[in-house]
């Protein structure tokens, strides 16, 4: 079974980089992009019976290590369909 | 007394800091490898400068769960002294010995270069032979020491005096330009509640001798040994 877990940085954070990129953005021309925030994404195979189980897993491995609760929140998608875990796009 | 200062894979501060300790002060000093489970003796236990574990996923986030730290954990609260500098620092707040978080430096750069600190509390290990305000200019050497803590942990910080170093001018003035990387409050360097634990972005393992510009550093590990000789701060054994 295949979590997807974002780490983003809480929105009282400042984040450097995301406003840098928001600021390469507009010297490429986008103007209508306003913010950028920019995050961690991490995609976990695990060996779980359901997606609770695979869940309360990630919501685990998230809380401990994946994100630094001080300063980031996290959120946890479960895909537990084969053929919805195919890489997307291309 | 004996100073141990822990080895992670990727520590680059970790001589500088045993040469201030054996060869500046004349202690002994030991470095201890990250999978060690034993302190050997130590008075005093630094967590050095460095890129522990590449920075990979956050700076000391994955330091944090090497065996030796359990070891640290438990000298800390036995009240024994622990200094974390730069990497160091950023373990123990990945470790939740410190309070707060560090952001990347808000100009982004990787700023290394001489600063000036003030000391705004001498009752620390690391702090004790400082005259109360006396400035040090020792060096700073990183790209992610942006000091950040919800508003609620910094008031109680600061009510606490847990803000023992902080950045100024020359003149010992708190100001924006002598911020180097955006911290809250120009905040250098914490304490826990207790006192026995210590971490600061800056170097002072590098401003040991005159010959690299400053000795000025060297007082935190006089203090060192000092709060450890005088028993004003040791574990418990």
């Amino acid at each position: 079974m295949r979590a997807r877990v974002f780490v983003t940085l809480k929105p009282s954070v400042f984040d450097p980089q995301g406003t840098a990129v928001n600021d390469a953005l507009h010297t490429l021309g986008y103007t209508s992009v306003k913010d950028v925030r920019q995050g961690k994404y991490f995609e976990l195979e695990i060996d779980a019976n359901t997606a609770d189980e695979a869940r309360s897993i990630a919501g685990d491995a998230a809380h401990k290590l994946l994100a630094n609760p001080v300063i980031e929140s996290y959120r946890i998608e479960i895909e537990t369909n084969a053929a919805a875990t195919a890489p997307v796009g291309h | 007394m004996k100073f141990a200062v822990v080895v992670f894979p990727g520590s680059n501060c970790d001589h500088d800091a045993y040469y201030a300790a054996q060869h500046v002060l004349g202690q002994q000093a030991e470095l201890i490898w990250h999978k060690d489970t034993d302190l050997r003796g130590a008075d005093v236990v630094v967590l050095p400068g460095g890129f522990a574990h590449g920075d990979y996923l956050r700076t000391g986030a994955i330091a944090r769960f090497s065996p030796i730290m359990q070891q640290v954990a438990a000298f800390a609260d036995a009240g024994g002294p622990v200094l974390g500098i730069c990497n160091g620092f950023q373990i123990l707040l990945e470790a939740g010995m410190l309070p707060g978080a560090m952001l990347r430096n808000k100009s982004l750069h990787f700023h290394c270069e001489h600063v000036h600190v003030r000391v705004e509390q001498t009752d620390t290990p690391f702090t004790l032979t400082c005259a109360p305000g006396q400035l040090l200019k020792i060096p700073v050497a990183h790209g992610e020491g942006n000091y950040y803590a919800e508003p609620d942990v910094i008031a109680r910080l600061e009510a606490n005096r847990q803000v023992i170093f902080r950045y100024v001018t020359a003149h010992g003035e708190v100001a924006d330009q002598a911020n180097p990387n955006g911290s809250v409050n120009n905040i250098a360097g914490i304490c826990n509640q207790r006192r026995n634990v210590v971490g600061l972005m800056p170097h002072p393992e590098r401003a040991c001798e005159l010959a690299v510009g400053s000795a000025d550093g060297l007082v935190l590990f006089e203090s060192a040994v000092k709060a450890v000789s005088e028993r004003a701060f040791a574990a418990a054994r």
